[in-house]
């Protein structure tokens, strides 16, 4: 019991801004403006259902494309000598210092029509609009959310023992069974945490597809929207976002936990 | 040693930030001891609510109006900014903070005063009333004039890049549906409001935007228009707009006119044209709310905006037209003689105003103005619909497989859980 008392003061932070609110969230999800129990928000919020799968999509497609972007990088990042490993993450850290707004900023700035990306491309008589489209979004998601994926995995990595590759390749393994034998079962606790870290924010996210995106808002936006002129709608979008981002956690975790369990 | 040499350096690198953050505060207010003597010698404060940016900061040879307030009558100005009207009106009835001065559009004073949140002004304090031009006095939303006192005035026309769209080709809010100008880039207002205005104007039969009330048809019909024109929009914005102007990234919006003339200012490719249906006339006044601490400051201050030289900085600051007519006399000819700050008589004659709707509808438009922002551009032409029933399956079956799944593990878990309980009990 002794060693709890330390957890007290963030134990009561927690009741107070995580437990209430979320309780009042879902009060308000399942009444209407009279305060009365009522489904009508989830019918109100049953229109927004295209945005949502949109929104799941984007997540989804920038999670996978972190994922195959983060994992080599984290890996030989991870074969580094001590001190170039904290440079390197030092490096990755830096943009993530400035504000958040001015980063999606400077993607406008450099996805706009007449912008350097597009001047190059127009040089070799590439015509394309960079901006206002589902896939501005995903690059803005992806730069934004890339440093979640690496440091996870990046930590994870730094602590497989060298003795168990070279026992492994000792054993006559090739460097392709070293891989799927060791590194990668080693490694997939990193991959959950990552995955998660990068799978939640950007379906919930707002103001990136505001700036990146056209016409198409994300449910985030929509939330925010519908918020400031309608609780109880908001609220039942919220909560179908949070089931959903709940049994993914679930399953996430339980994927990791057999992994761990077979490792 | 090596740490204590780090731990060191880590308190002085914190300890410039202070530094740098007390050397920006005071340089802000002129030399720190000026602003201690300062704060000592005010004999009163004064709460003013107001716009973003609605005030000449005094940059580029204005005139710093808060400060020269607060120098000439010893008062000090605790200055806050609202974004939209809206929060204005629930900041006053939710929140304890009270205020001296606010600055309402039309139809929120006439809601404010409805409800009985204004105070009387009393006219006799604010002798510069006598430069407000006849125009704006006995206006709809104070008959008689005893709320409110004009500060601006200004209404919504379109600017477009006369380098994509040949120089008087729009003519109208009708231009804004075109598909031949969608490469080009249009832009729509981010609120429900003003996009609703619009299309309630090109609605067949026409709806008046500036009707008592509407019905949710009215805005239905509205909404249809709104997700018609989604297949060539490229953009809601509000603030986005100067940047996506200015930068010649899109060809076409419906803006504020004040703000298209500052527009043009820096990009001399842009044009206006003044929309034939006509539009929204808006002015925004002064009110004192019922609460207010500090009545006859609030008023010294009113009149002070009056000041013919403060309301002609302020005009020229924010680039809407001023009610007071002596100000005229001092500000910018150019910007005075330009048509998006004061528009020919015949087109006023066919501009409207917003009238105080009520809530429940308010509410409705907001909402569907949202359905109408997150509907898909490749909309059904015979249907219009804002919901995909395929869409709301989806979403249906992706949350019941979810809470399936995750009740298999839950279940899963616990009988694991029993399992090796009853076997640890055994042992």
């Amino acid at each position: 019991m002794k060693s709890k008392r330390p957890a007290i003061p963030y134990l009561g932070w927690m009741l107070v801004f995580t437990i209430v609110p979320l309780l009042m969230v879902i009060y308000f999800a399942f009444t209407d403006e009279r305060g009365q129990f009522s489904l009508e928000p989830f019918k109100n919020a049953s229109v927004y259902s295209e945005v949502f799968l949109y929104s799941l999509g984007i997540a989804l497609i920038s999670t996978v494309i972190c994922l195959v972007l983060a994992y080599p990088l984290a890996y030989s990042v991870s074969r580094c000598s001590q001190r170039a490993q904290s440079t390197i993450i030092m490096l990755l850290m830096v943009p993530m210092w400035m504000n958040f707004l001015l980063r999606i900023y400077a993607w406008v700035l450099i996805l706009q029509n007449y912008g350097p990306l597009d001047m190059i491309l127009n040089l070799f008589g590439v015509d394309v609009t960079l901006i206002g489209n589902s896939g501005a979004v995903i690059v803005g998601m992806v730069y934004e959310f890339l440093p979640f994926m690496i440091l996870p995995i990046h930590a994870v990595m730094t602590k497989i023992e060298p003795s168990l590759i070279e026992a492994a390749q000792d054993l006559g393994c090739n460097g392709f069974h070293v891989f799927t034998k060791v590194i990668f079962p080693l490694s997939v606790p990193g991959v959950i945490s990552g995955v998660t870290m990068v799978f939640v924010p950007t379906a919930s996210t707002f103001l990136v597809a505001q700036y990146l995106g056209g016409t198409q808002f994300m449910i985030g936006d929509v939330i925010e929207r519908v918020f400031q002129s309608d609780h109880n709608t908001g609220s039942a979008i919220a909560v179908v976002l949070m089931i959903v981002i709940l049994g993914f956690l679930v399953v996430m975790n339980r994927f990791g936990d057999k992994e761990a369990v077979a490792g | 040693m090596r740490k204590l040499v780090s731990i060191f350096l880590v308190l002085l690198m914190l300890g410039s930030i202070f530094l740098f953050a007390a050397c920006g505060s005071s340089k802000s207010a002129d030399g720190e001891e000026e602003e201690e003597n300062e704060s000592a010698g005010f004999q009163g404060e004064v709460n003013v609510y107001n716009w973003g940016e609605y005030v000449d900061p005094g940059d580029d040879g204005g005139i710093d109006v808060i400060k020269e307030f607060e120098d000439t009558y010893h008062i000090k100005v605790n200055y806050t900014n609202f974004e939209t009207n809206e929060e204005l009106y629930n900041v006053l009835t939710n929140s304890n903070s009270t205020y001296d001065v606010i600055f309402p559009s039309d139809y929120m004073v006439s809601r404010l005063r409805e409800e009985g949140m204004l105070a009387k002004i009393d006219f006799s304090n604010i002798p510069n009333y006598k430069y407000i031009d006849e125009r704006f006095k006995n206006m709809a939303y104070d008959p008689d004039n005893e709320y409110s006192v004009p500060y601006s005035w200004n209404f919504v026309a379109i600017g477009y890049n006369s380098d994509m769209i040949e120089e008087g080709s729009v003519t109208g809010f009708k231009d804004l549906w075109d598909p031949k100008y969608k490469d080009d880039g249009i832009l729509m207002f981010n609120n429900s409001r003003d996009a609703m205005a619009i299309a309630m104007q090109l609605c067949d039969p026409p709806i008046d935007p500036g009707a008592e009330s509407f019905t949710r048809e009215d805005i239905d019909r509205a909404t249809d228009k709104l997700i018609e024109q989604k297949a060539v929009l490229k953009k809601y914005v509000m603030d986005q707009v100067f940047a996506e102007m200015e930068g010649n990234q899109s060809g076409i919006c419906a803006y504020y006119a004040g703000d298209i003339y500052t527009m043009m200012l820096n990009n001399e490719n842009l044009d206006y044209c003044l929309p034939e249906e006509g539009s929204n006339l808006f002015n925004d006044a002064m009110c004192i709310p019922a609460t207010c601490k500090n009545k006859e400051n609030a008023e010294l201050f009113i009149n002070f905006m009056c000041e013919p030289r403060i309301a002609a900085a302020n005009s020229e600051y924010i680039t809407y037209g001023t009610p007071n007519t002596a100000a005229l006399d001092l500000i910018d000819e150019d910007m005075l003689e330009s048509e998006l700050i004061n528009p020919p008589q015949e087109y006023l004659d066919k501009c409207y105003t917003f009238s105080n709707i009520d809530d429940d509808i308010y509410g409705y438009m907001q909402k569907r103005f949202v359905e109408a922002c997150s509907a898909s551009a490749e909309i059904n032409e015979v249907e219009k619909k804002t919901v995909n029933p395929a869409a709301v399956w989806a979403v249906g079956v992706i949350l019941a497989l979810v809470i399936i799944a995750t009740l298999i593990i839950i279940i899963l878990d616990i009988r694991r859980a029993v399992k090796n309980r009853g076997r640890i009990n055994k042992i």
